[in-house]
């Protein structure tokens, strides 16, 4: 556990010597696409501003930490290019330490973005309807799902060859699983065979438990859904995470 | 006291290409050997094996008296290793680094930064301190990596061509990082593609080509093996070469091969004292050398017959 604490320290000075990256990510790239999206689609979409940020920003917190998921990836895969993995594995210490130390620290850029995001919504009108706890059990369930999914970008990093790999990979897999989910627009509106697909999406599962969790509106099952994801996530990533990593290299 | 490194026959293969084929090699405390062989060799392999990187297919290998694969956590308390490529955080300061490794080896937050700043000292590298590693030179950073790789004073430690593609400054650098190492009484099993790396550094140096050592010992062992010193004479005057020529080999049974310019000649003897007596029964036949040398094998000459094309020449 001793380990696990440096590699937290460790992770957190890769963040403070690249502040500006985490106020891109964190601040201004998500409230950008927040802006535009509702300034520019908002009236066409939901016929106001107002009435589309209620919809859109539950998604939009979503939006905001999924690309941020790679950064233990992208760290885990640059340690192995290094050789700063094999100096790690001839050390004595519990080494699944290097890859959950990394995604516990990174989480923490999760909880700087998320009440930066929240915020620049309720600038925009955004309220909600659950009042404060509800609002902090969205962002917590979002963060969790952003712990959670940095699994498998771990997973991915450990892998692939090059670090850029890691990012491209993301891009592909987190943007059209976004695009073709319900953050943007409401199932409702789309015809029913592809409504019920949108809802099958894990990006949308996700973003109906925020949406509910912010909004209180009726919806055991949603939260139900949302939770199993992140459970099967963790059950799946976590072990197989920890196995690829302490088999990488046995045989170069 | 058991030996730094005891391997016997230790093998290992990728995908059917054999890397290393039954290799013996024998490290003693304190002492430095050298790995040299060309690209391809196996020494980089051999390094992994014995650092327990990876598991070997047969044979055994020991590391401070414990076996790389039975008992792999005791054999990485007792060792370092360094790549071939500085295996540094680059997104940390040199202090941070060390402070890194130093507390990954369980050391406190104290502890910890009480090394960092010793080993920044001896390893001249306290101006450097709070810089990012991402600005260091390659000396800069092989010689950071070495401080990491002494955090805990191990019994022995790895390094894979410490100085490939370094300046001739820097490599002087990580030398002297080197011998301050051996001060220590940490015994090193380094690796190098340079002659004369091995030649200043080594105590013993293993000769390796195709997967298995071909040749071991002293530098000076190896050069004797390879055959005799030369003597280099130059003559004084010219036109006297078919008299010396029936001299020495009438006296002394040597033949000596001449330069074009009829002045200068080279002998090949055994010992000192067979060129001291070349030299006396010129003189004493008032055939006056101006000037003579007796130059040592080259331990170029040592691997190029060992290892190279010289070798399969002799072989055929």
């Amino acid at each position: 556990m001793n380990a696990v604490s440096v590699f937290v320290w460790r992770t957190f000075r890769h963040i403070r010597s690249n502040l500006f990256g985490l106020a891109i990510d964190a601040a201004v790239s998500p409230v950008l696409l927040l802006l535009i999206f509702t300034l520019l689609l908002g009236g066409a979409i939901a016929g106001s501003v107002h009435a589309y940020i209620r919809h859109l920003l539950p998604g939009i917190l979503v939006l905001t930490v999924l690309p941020m998921t790679v950064y233990t990836g992208t760290t885990l895969c640059t340690d192995i290019a290094k050789g700063v993995y094999d100096r790690f594995r001839t050390m004595p210490f519990w080494q699944p330490a290097a890859v959950a130390g990394a995604i516990i620290a990174d989480s923490f850029r999760y909880l700087v973005a998320l009440p930066v995001v929240l915020a620049a919504g309720m600038a925009l009108g955004f309220r909600p309807e659950n009042g404060l706890p509800g609002a902090a059990l969205a962002c917590l369930y979002a963060a969790l799902l952003a712990f959670a999914a940095s699994w498998i970008f771990a997973a991915i990093g450990i892998v692939v060859k090059q670090p850029e790999t890691v990012s491209g990979s993301s891009m592909m897999i987190i943007y059209p699983l976004l695009f073709a989910s319900n953050v943007l627009v409401d199932t409702a509106t789309m015809p029913r065979w592809l409504g019920r697909l949108i809802e099958l999406n894990p990006v949308s599962i996700a973003a109906s438990t925020v949406r509910v969790l912010m909004h209180g509106t009726a919806g055991g099952t949603d939260i139900a859904a949302g939770i199993g994801l992140i459970l099967l996530i963790l059950a799946v990533f976590i072990p197989l995470t920890f196995r690829l990593y302490r088999r990488r290299n046995r045989n170069r | 006291m058991s030996d730094a490194v005891y391997a016997s026959g230790l093998r290992k293969s990728f995908r059917g290409q054999t890397a290393v084929d039954g290799l013996d090699l024998k490290v003693r405390k304190g002492e430095l050997v050298a790995l040299l062989g060309p690209n391809g060799a196996g020494k980089t392999t051999t390094i992994r094996l014995l650092s327990t990187l990876i598991e070997p297919d047969g044979g055994t290998a020991l590391v401070c008296g414990y076996d790389v694969v039975r008992s792999a956590r005791e054999v990485r308390r007792r060792i370092s290793v360094t790549g071939q490529f500085a295996a540094l955080d680059e997104g940390l300061t040199g202090l941070e680094n060390l402070i890194l490794f130093a507390r990954l080896h369980g050391q406190s937050r104290r502890e910890a930064r009480v090394t960092a700043e010793r080993l920044l000292q001896t390893f001249g590298l306290a101006d450097a301190a709070s810089r990012s590693v991402s600005g260091y030179s390659g000396g800069m950073r092989r010689r950071l990596d070495i401080a990491v790789a002494m955090i805990t004073r191990p019994e022995l430690i790895f390094l894979d061509e410490p100085t490939t593609g370094l300046d001739p400054q820097s490599r002087l650098e990580v030398w002297e990082a080197v011998r301050s190492l051996l001060r220590e009484g940490t015994a090193v099993l380094l690796t190098t593609q340079y002659l004369e790396e091995a030649d200043r550094l080594a105590d013993r140096i293993a000769v390796m080509e195709q997967g298995k050592i071909v040749a071991c010992g002293t530098p000076r062992e190896l050069k004797d093996s390879v055959g005799g010193k030369t003597l280099t004479v130059r003559m004084a005057e010219r036109n006297i070469r078919t008299q010396v020529d029936r001299l020495l080999y009438e006296r002394l049974g040597l033949a000596a091969r001449w330069d074009d310019d009829g002045l200068r000649l080279a002998i090949p003897v055994r010992e000192a004292a067979a060129a001291a007596a070349v030299i006396h029964t010129l003189v004493s036949n008032d055939m006056l050398p101006e000037h003579f040398s007796l130059n040592e094998p080259s331990l170029d000459e040592v691997l190029l017959r060992l290892t190279g094309p010289l070798r399969k020449e002799a072989a055929e």
